[in-house]
């Protein structure tokens, strides 16, 4: 006869003292048919930090949502202090005693920030909102946390970034949070403010609450937690005591996979051809002096982490978000773009990673699509012509049943990617930038445009790629470029491993050393 | 995946591909002109159709301006009181230079259109004013303006020179009126294939792409906007040769180029459309007038009728539309 049954398998090791506060077992999820999260486990003892790390896409956030009531897991179990739990809604988490601070925050702008600690929940007198004593309360749970200077009468709108922080955190403790969730909560913050926030993250936990502290910052998560959890494609990696690894073991954890895809051969000639353009101090708000080079015939990468500044860097250079300080020159000329039509007339070129919302007018043909550059833009090389037209989109290897007039929202993301492509290539440009180029396209359409976007390089075209997907940018790139807080953090040669850029992107992002 | 380059679609869905978001109108066009020959058996008599298309002129015109407006994702409700105030500016100049030539006065209407169109785009783009409320503020400061000028009851007439292109047939027998409006009807046809109008519907569609590619999207409004104020004054014109000197000449007149705007299947916010069917849609608006009128229903409930056509048409169309997406989508794309 078999064994009596195994008892139910704990995800992993905690930390002996305590019964772990909450525990969340076999937690699977699909969209769409794709599986984003695989069995994972995750527990947290009242009083820890503990960090949640992973690249872009691992499932962090969708297990934090999960956790939240904001999706309803496939299988899979939450215990919070002993009772389960299966919430389908965020409200039953939140008086459950969960609270999680979101990257983009839930507040109202123009009421106070009383009003938004109580907002759905208001302390009433005599069927009328008490004011009083709704200020009084939340004046309380600011001073309980140490001088913000914040006052609860303060609107919203007149709060810093870092302000409205602590306010959501003050609505979160409103409501009495056990578990509090806070999703790279430093990524909007600068340095010193991410400091401050540091202490008031140790101050919440000496308090006895169990915090889950996402970031793509290791550095902090190394000051800060107890633990750290890895997750990779949906799955479990590891959990660890701080104390017991390093930033190494971690960054292996969370890439190490094979590069299988198939990327089309480098140019064998050396690249070098001239500067198509070149930066020298670009800044502005988002930016900390760039230094950059774009030759001809090569394809430079930009690696990076979301927030890290990639896609403010090439809208800078394409002047939809342009820089306020630094030197540019395109095509030996020099220009620093104020607008997409200057960048446009320069040479330079950029294919959004939002295809729907700032690639294609989407109820307009393939043809008034593709020829939308050269219209708005004169003066250029024109494809106007029926044969021009059908040469681009051959190019392009576009596959539409309706041909030129079809209406580009009823072709597949693949199709619609080469129609914007052929958009920038009627303008015949000499700086391509490329922000994802190939998000939420399958296959067989990724591997096409790969091919395009190498031969448009031997052709002499300057490349940018910026891409989340490593092995596409390792597979692309004459040279990869890593970007962090908003400047470079270094360059890698063709062929850099995962490690390499994880690392830079990852490296010090909060210096503590000029203001302990 | 639905990458696959099928055979050269059957002629039916060719024709429907050229005649696109109009089919309804037309279909809705031919029923109307059908029910009038049913109605009024002498209705095709050259002379009653002439003056059948020369009564409609005037909202054909309005329909072109407003379409160009529309398409680029806004409104313009000025246009009915730059009639009015066409006319009665008019009227005024004569009173002051009897002896202007037709031509001045009417290329000085002209040219205050396309300065209260400016206005309109100006104060809609750079002052980022939803255009609803910059056309409809901008209509009441006329009518305003023409009630404090006139005290009400305007003064002086037209000259008959100046009547004749709204009154008046070439050769004897063809209307000024219809000629002018085949002229802006063909200018319209002819400006939406120009970089100019592929460019405003691209502008309609997703601002932020046409931004993104160049497109000088304030530039291409204020002209959307410029070109309905010139398009308000020329059917000031017709309808100061047509109905003489009054207060009211261009009462509502915005309500129905929208009304035949949106008949024509384009869609209000923009980005889909052609102007032929907006054009359509103001004949198939002054058919079902007519055919009303022949049946003896009264002029009064117009407005009533014009409310049922524009809730249907905006809400038939969002039906469909919604569908048409639906279909495809579950039909292929991956999931970004």
């Amino acid at each position: 006869m078999p064994a009596t049954p195994a008892p139910p398998e704990s995800p992993q090791e905690s930390p002996g003292e305590a019964a772990p506060l909450l525990t969340m077992r076999n937690v699977s999820k699909s969209f769409l048919g794709v599986r984003v999260l695989h069995d994972v486990g995750l527990d947290l003892v009242a009083g820890e930090v503990h960090a949640l790390v992973g690249e872009n896409g691992a499932g962090k956030s969708t297990l934090m949502k999960v956790l939240a009531g904001e999706h309803v897991p496939d299988s899979g179990t939450i215990e919070l202090d002993g009772t389960a739990h299966a919430f389908t809604h965020p409200k039953q988490a939140q008086a459950a005693g969960i609270g999680i601070i979101h990257q983009e925050f839930a507040l109202l702008e123009h009421r106070t920030v009383a009003e938004n600690v109580f907002l759905g929940r208001e302390p009433t007198r005599y069927g009328m909102v008490d004011r009083r004593a709704m200020e009084r309360r939340t004046g309380q749970l600011l001073a309980e946390l140490g001088e913000t200077g914040i006052s609860p009468r303060t609107y919203v709108r007149e709060l810093s970034v870092a302000r409205r922080q602590t306010v959501e955190i003050v609505k979160a403790l409103a409501s009495d949070v056990r578990v509090l969730v806070m999703d790279e909560p430093t990524a909007p913050l600068a340095d010193h403010e991410a400091r401050l926030l540091h202490d008031l993250v140790r101050r919440l936990a000496d308090r006895g609450l169990g915090i889950l502290y996402i970031s793509h910052r290791l550095r902090e998560v190394f000051e800060l937690s107890g633990r750290i959890t890895v997750l990779k494609d949906g799955r479990h990696i590891t959990t660890v005591a701080t104390a017991a690894t390093d930033t190494d073991a971690i960054v292996r954890a969370m890439v190490g996979r094979d590069l299988s895809a198939y990327y089309p051969p480098r140019a064998t000639a050396d690249q070098g051809g001239e500067i198509a353009l070149a930066l020298r101090g670009g800044r502005n708000r988002r930016l900390k002096g760039i230094d950059l080079d774009l030759r001809a015939g090569e394809i430079t990468g930009i690696a990076g982490l979301q927030g890290s500044g990639r896609t403010s860097l090439a809208r800078a250079l394409f002047g939809a978000a342009p820089f306020s300080e630094g030197e540019m020159t395109v095509g030996g000329r020099k220009l620093r773009p104020r607008s997409p039509r200057e960048a446009i007339r320069a040479g330079i070129a950029l294919v959004t990673e939002d295809r729907k919302g700032e690639g294609l007018a989407l109820r307009q043909s393939v043809r008034d699509n593709a020829l939308l550059v050269t219209r708005a833009v004169p003066g250029q090389q024109r494809a106007t012509a029926a044969r021009a037209l059908a040469d681009l989109l051959e190019r392009v290897r576009l596959q539409a049943r309706g041909g030129p007039d079809q209406q580009v929202q009823f072709l597949s993301g693949g199709n619609q990617q080469k129609v914007v492509i052929a958009k920038w290539l009627a303008a015949a440009p000499k700086v391509l930038l490329f922000d994802e180029p190939t998000r939420g396209v399958d296959v067989g359409a990724k591997a096409a445009i790969h091919t395009l976007v190498r031969d448009l390089a031997k052709e002499g075209l300057a490349v940018l790629i910026i891409s989340s997907e490593l092995p596409e940018l390792i597979g692309m790139s004459d040279r990869i470029l890593v970007m962090s807080d908003g400047h470079l953090a270094g360059e890698l040669p063709a062929g850099a491993s995962e490690e390499d850029i994880m690392r830079l992107a990852t490296g010090p992002a909060v210096e503590g050393s000029d203001a302990a | 995946m639905t990458t696959t380059t099928a055979p050269t679609p059957a002629p039916y869905k060719r024709l429907t591909a050229a005649l696109g978001t109009g089919i309804p109108v037309y279909a809705l066009l031919v029923v109307l002109l059908v029910a009038l020959a049913v109605t009024d058996p002498s209705f095709y008599e050259l002379d009653r159709f002439l003056a059948f298309v020369k009564r409609a002129a005037p909202l054909v015109i309005l329909a072109a301006g407003q379409y160009l407006v529309i398409v680029s994702g806004e409104f313009d409700l000025s246009v009915g009181a730059i009639v009015t105030a066409g006319v009665v500016v008019a009227a005024e100049l004569y009173g002051s230079f009897a002896d202007a030539h037709w031509l001045v006065i009417s290329l000085a209407l002209v040219l205050g259109g396309a300065i209260v169109g400016l206005a309109n785009g100006l104060i809609t783009t750079a002052l980022r004013v939803p255009s609803f409320i910059t056309t409809l503020g901008m209509m009441l400061i006329l009518e305003g303006a023409v009630f404090y000028w006139t005290g009400g009851s305007p003064k002086g007439v037209l000259p008959e020179d100046f009547r004749a292109l709204g009154r008046n047939s070439a050769f004897g027998w063809l209307p000024w009126a219809v000629l002018v409006c085949l002229a802006v009807g063909a200018f319209a046809v002819w400006l939406m294939r120009r970089d100019f109008g592929r460019t405003l519907i691209a502008t309609g569609d997703s601002e932020r792409t046409a931004a993104l590619s160049g497109v000088r999207v304030h530039r291409v409004r204020v002209l959307a906007f410029v070109l309905s104020g010139v398009a308000a004054a020329l059917a000031a014109i017709l309808v100061g040769g047509f109905s003489g000197v009054s207060a009211q000449a261009g009462r509502g007149l915005e309500f129905e180029a929208i009304t035949a705007v949106v008949l024509g299947g384009v869609v209000l916010g923009g980005g889909r459309g052609s102007v032929i069917a907006a054009m359509a849609g103001a004949f198939s608006l002054q058919a079902l007038f007519t055919l009303l009128n022949l049946q003896g229903v009264s002029g009064a409930l117009e407005s009533t009728v014009q409310g049922v056509i524009v809730i249907a048409a905006v809400g038939l169309g969002a039906a469909n539309w919604s569908r048409i997406r639906r279909r495809s989508h579950s039909s292929g794309g991956t999931p970004s």
